[in-house]
């Protein structure tokens, strides 16, 4: 088959667009229109005046913070039980679908005979993490949520981005970099 | 005698650093100008003891890393004229100023003080003959960084600026014939004259062709966008490439401090200098109302001499604004289409003007 091609012809600037004053006119408009609308707003914002109004897209992070999606994948933590111990029953399934390989778990008879493991130790490295989220979905018990809203993780060392089973049920926002 | 030069001596002073802080301030004004325009907020971060006040002490911070930097000269360059360029720079655009009249005279027992640091009968010229020695630095620096790149950076900045000069001479001749003097001070003072018995004869009226190319070759004389071919920061390296920390801080300055010198020109030749509309030594007087000259507001002579200076800061005030604003709107021009621009377009425009000038004069 032939190659289609499409000659896309240049635009024709006019005699109005090729004088190019009243481009440059048009744009310092535009560009003070907005200067002027901010200003007044940062300066309305100081007294306290027309705050739902935003005079710049900024966020002052890290004092402000964006506000995430609810279903945005973020750091990852095991959900309870009522008695406050794991849902987790040790079943594997999110080790053995986890695509970097970095959750690592140790399973122990449970106590209670209706329920046949929990885990002994329950250990993501998030280092190596991708967040792709499919430990969530497999897991039958949904006990592994990725709704901590925790974007802040960073460390001093490699050890530092691992986390463990008391870190997983208790998320706290940036405890890693606190513990180097 | 003495007391004269004393005299001298505290207003080049004041100029000098009126004309330093503003250009300083000018890095500020740069960022969060820029940063309003375009809905951002700007560098607010650089902070005394938690106080940011909006951003001011971002100059401080900036001026604090530029003479913490170190100081390169590249190997084989010229040292000594390597070195020299900066200081050429901005040396020659800050003595400029000494000729700007910023007030009418200021009268304090019976000294009369114009408020001009170097009263010179043919300051127009002299503000354009620093600016023109303004290129040395500029081709110096390209000359002795040994650098292919500066030089050619050099080389397109001095061709520029040698275009655009002869531009913004042959604009502001149209002013020049109206007003008959090559004195600043007396171009100011003559723009209070009323047309038609109610009308300042400011210059933008009376040439409003000749502003608007004095405009256009102006802002390219700055060096900025949308002229910004000498330097080219990001794309197109400048003649400074070689430069680093506090000289080329200098170049940089420079051009802030041609930006301030071009507004400045501005506001005296076409918007009346330190004319306030209306306002004559003694006060307000209305020349629609019976009795002409005769002040019908009167106002003490210190008075008027501080609005006036504040109306003229007010106009370089404004016009650094909307330089600023055209910085930040417009792209930069190709290399070609700024030689075209330049002389085919502006400069005959502007011997057009001069010729319609002189026709309108004779008859
Ligand atoms: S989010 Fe993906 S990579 Fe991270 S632990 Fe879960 S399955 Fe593994
Ligand atoms: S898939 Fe769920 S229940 Fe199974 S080991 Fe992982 S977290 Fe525990």
């Amino acid at each position: 088959m032939a190659i289609q091609t499409k000659i896309v012809s240049r635009p024709e600037l006019n005699l109005w667009e090729k004088l190019y004053i009243p481009q440059v006119v048009q744009g310092i408009e535009i560009t003070a229109g907005h200067f002027f609308r901010n200003l007044s707003l940062h300066i309305l914002h100081r007294f306290g005046l027309l705050r739902h109004l935003r005079a710049a897209v900024t966020l002052q992070w890290p004092e402000e913070w964006r506000p995430l999606a609810p279903r945005s994948r973020t750091r990852h933590r095991l959900t309870k039980r009522e008695d406050g111990s794991p849902r987790c029953v040790a079943c594997m399934m999110c080790e053995t679908v986890c695509p970097a390989r970095c959750i690592y778990i140790q399973a122990e008879e449970h106590p209670d005979p209706n329920i046949e493991k929990r885990p002994k130790s329950f250990v993501i490295d998030l280092g190596k993490c991708v967040y792709c989220g499919f430990c969530v979905e497999a897991c039958p018990e949904d006990a592994i949520r990725m709704d901590t809203q925790i974007l802040d993780i960073a460390a001093y060392s490699r050890e530092g981005m691992v986390l463990d089973m008391q870190e997983l049920l208790n998320p706290k926002s940036a405890r890693i970099l606190s513990t180097k | 005698m003495i007391a004269t030069i004393f005299i001298q001596a505290i207003l080049a002073g004041i100029v000098l650093f009126s004309v330093i802080s503003f250009a300083a301030l000018h890095t500020w004004l740069e960022r969060k100008q820029s940063a309003v325009m375009q809905d951002r907020i700007g560098a607010n971060r650089a902070s005394i003891f938690g106080v940011r006040a909006l951003g001011l002490f971002h100059p401080i911070a900036d001026a604090i890393k530029m003479f913490m930097k170190e100081d390169y000269i590249p190997p084989f360059g010229d040292r000594f004229l390597h070195t020299l360029a900066p200081f050429l720079s901005m040396t020659f655009a800050l003595v400029a100023f000494a000729a700007m009249p910023f007030g009418d005279i200021l009268k304090m027992g019976d000294l009369e003080i114009p408020l001009q640091v170097a009263p010179i009968n043919v300051g127009l010229l002299y503000i354009f003959a620093m600016m023109s020695m303004g290129v040395y630095g500029v081709i110096l620096a390209g000359f002795s960084s040994n650098s292919n790149y500066a030089f050619l950076g050099g080389l397109r900045a001095s061709s520029q600026m040698l275009a655009y000069e002869i531009t913004l001479g042959a604009t502001i001749l149209g002013i020049v014939m109206i007003y008959g003097t090559l004195d600043l001070q007396e171009i100011a003072r003559r723009q209070g004259d009323l047309l038609w018995g109610w009308f300042p004869k400011w210059g933008f009226f009376v040439q409003p062709l000749g502003l608007f190319l004095f405009l256009v070759a102006g802002i390219a004389e700055t060096k900025r966008i949308p002229y910004d071919i000498p330097e080219g920061e990001s794309e197109i390296v400048g003649y400074f490439v070689e430069y680093s920390g506090m000289k080329f801080g200098m170049f940089y300055f420079t051009d802030f401090l041609e930006t301030i010198l071009i507004a400045c020109l501005t506001t005296v030749l076409f918007f009346g200098g330190w004319q306030v509309p209306y306002l004559n030594r003694a006060g307000f007087y209305f020349p629609w109302v019976e009795g002409g000259n005769i002040p019908v507001i009167l106002i003490p002579h210190t008075m008027v001499v501080l609005l006036q200076v504040s109306a003229f800061v007010v106009k370089v005030c404004f016009f650094c604004w909307l330089f600023m604003t055209i910085r930040w709107t417009l792209p930069r021009f190709r290399y070609d289409q700024l030689m075209r621009l330049g002389w085919k377009i502006v400069f005959p425009l502007s011997l057009v003007n001069l010729l319609a000038t002189a026709a309108v004069l004779l008859l």
